[in-house]
């Protein structure tokens, strides 16, 4: 059976709620790992949740980047494991280079706490490919739900990088999510932090390690406003699992 | 040490800072920029040591310039 690891760093203060999720939502086996940890390589998914890490001290996710546990993921991730940060997940996965650019001060020095809309601008990614039945019995699909409703909250969550950066993720396909209004329209307004292009989520060139700043463990209950985050835990579940059948397969077709 | 948001970064704190000054009475002010000063207590460490965790650690090279003065 698939198991995830939620890495709790001192200040992590959404790793309940993904551990719920991954649980109680959709049924799979999901550990806490505190960041003092030597290794994750025992797990097929690893999640880094939101939360203030080490207070946000220094810049956010900075003090996190250099945790025991950290290597471990580094280590995880180059070997091709699935790893998905979440809101200070993405600032620490920023800090720690598995995602190019930064996060920085919302442009509007606000802290931001409201439901907003990312739009899916590609969606055969590990994170994003999958079909979800959603409570009222409508199927929820990367092009049918094509804006996500998702809740935000963060202080540092404007996402910049140079232009030569900006420049491969979008010829990469490496731009997940975008914030848009709710017709989808990326516009200025729709912007809640002031991030590039208006970017809420990205892929490594890779495509096996994500970031973004919605949190979609606080998007998978209709009692909570929104099950549209469940797109993303079916998903990167889905293929986590269909990577470690590939890997546990017949000798000679192990993939390393 | 000192940390300074690179040129090319947006910099919100610096801009509501300029704004303020400028309501208060010095409308001259063309640009703030706001950065970190850390004074850090070394005996015998070498220098390349502390470049190396100024650029890894005290500052994020994607988004912050720092300029390390030893005395």
């Amino acid at each position: 059976m698939m198991k995830a690891a939620v890495i709790r760093f001192p200040g992590s203060n959404c790793d309940q709620d993904c551990h719920y999720v991954l649980t109680k939502e959709f049924g799979i086996e999901a550990e806490y790992v505190w960041h003092k940890e030597a290794s994750v390589e025992q797990f097929d998914l690893i999640v880094l949740p939101g939360g203030f890490s080490y207070g946000d001290y220094l810049r956010c996710g900075a003090i996190a980047r250099y945790s025991p546990v950290m290597r471990s993921v580094a280590a995880e991730a180059e070997r091709g494991k699935l790893v998905v940060g979440i809101c200070n997940g993405f600032q620490i996965l920023c800090e720690a280079r598995l995602l190019p650019g930064a996060l920085i001060r919302n442009r509007s020095l606000h802290f931001v706490c409201e439901h907003v809309y990312a739009r899916l601008e590609n969606m055969e990614t590990a994170f994003t490919h999958s079909e979800v039945a959603k409570a009222d019995g409508k199927l929820l699909t990367a092009r049918t739900g094509l804006l996500l409703h998702m809740p935000i909250a963060h202080g540092e969550g404007s996402y910049t990088a140079d232009a030569e950066t900006l420049r491969d993720l979008n010829r990469n396909g490496q731009v997940v999510l975008r914030y848009a209004d709710s017709r989808g329209a990326i516009t200025d307004a729709a912007n809640p932090n002031g991030s590039a292009e208006n970017i809420a989520g990205i892929v490594n060139g890779r495509g096996n390690v994500f970031g973004l700043m919605p949190h979609p463990e606080r998007a998978c209950d209709p009692l909570l406003g929104s099950e549209d985050g469940k797109l993303i835990f079916q998903s990167v579940i889905e293929s986590a699992s269909k990577k470690m059948k590939s890997s546990s397969g017949p000798i000679g077709k192990r993939q390393t | 040490m000192t940390v300074m948001p690179k040129r090319s970064v947006l910099d919100p704190q610096g801009v509501a800072v300029r704004d303020a000054m400028r309501h208060h009475g010095l409308p001259e002010v063309k640009s703030v920029r706001v950065g970190k000063f850390m004074e850090i207590e070394v005996e015998g460490a070498n220098e390349d040591a502390l470049h190396e965790i100024c650029r890894d650690l005290l500052s994020n090279p994607v988004i912050e310039d720092y300029e390390l003065r030893i005395q």
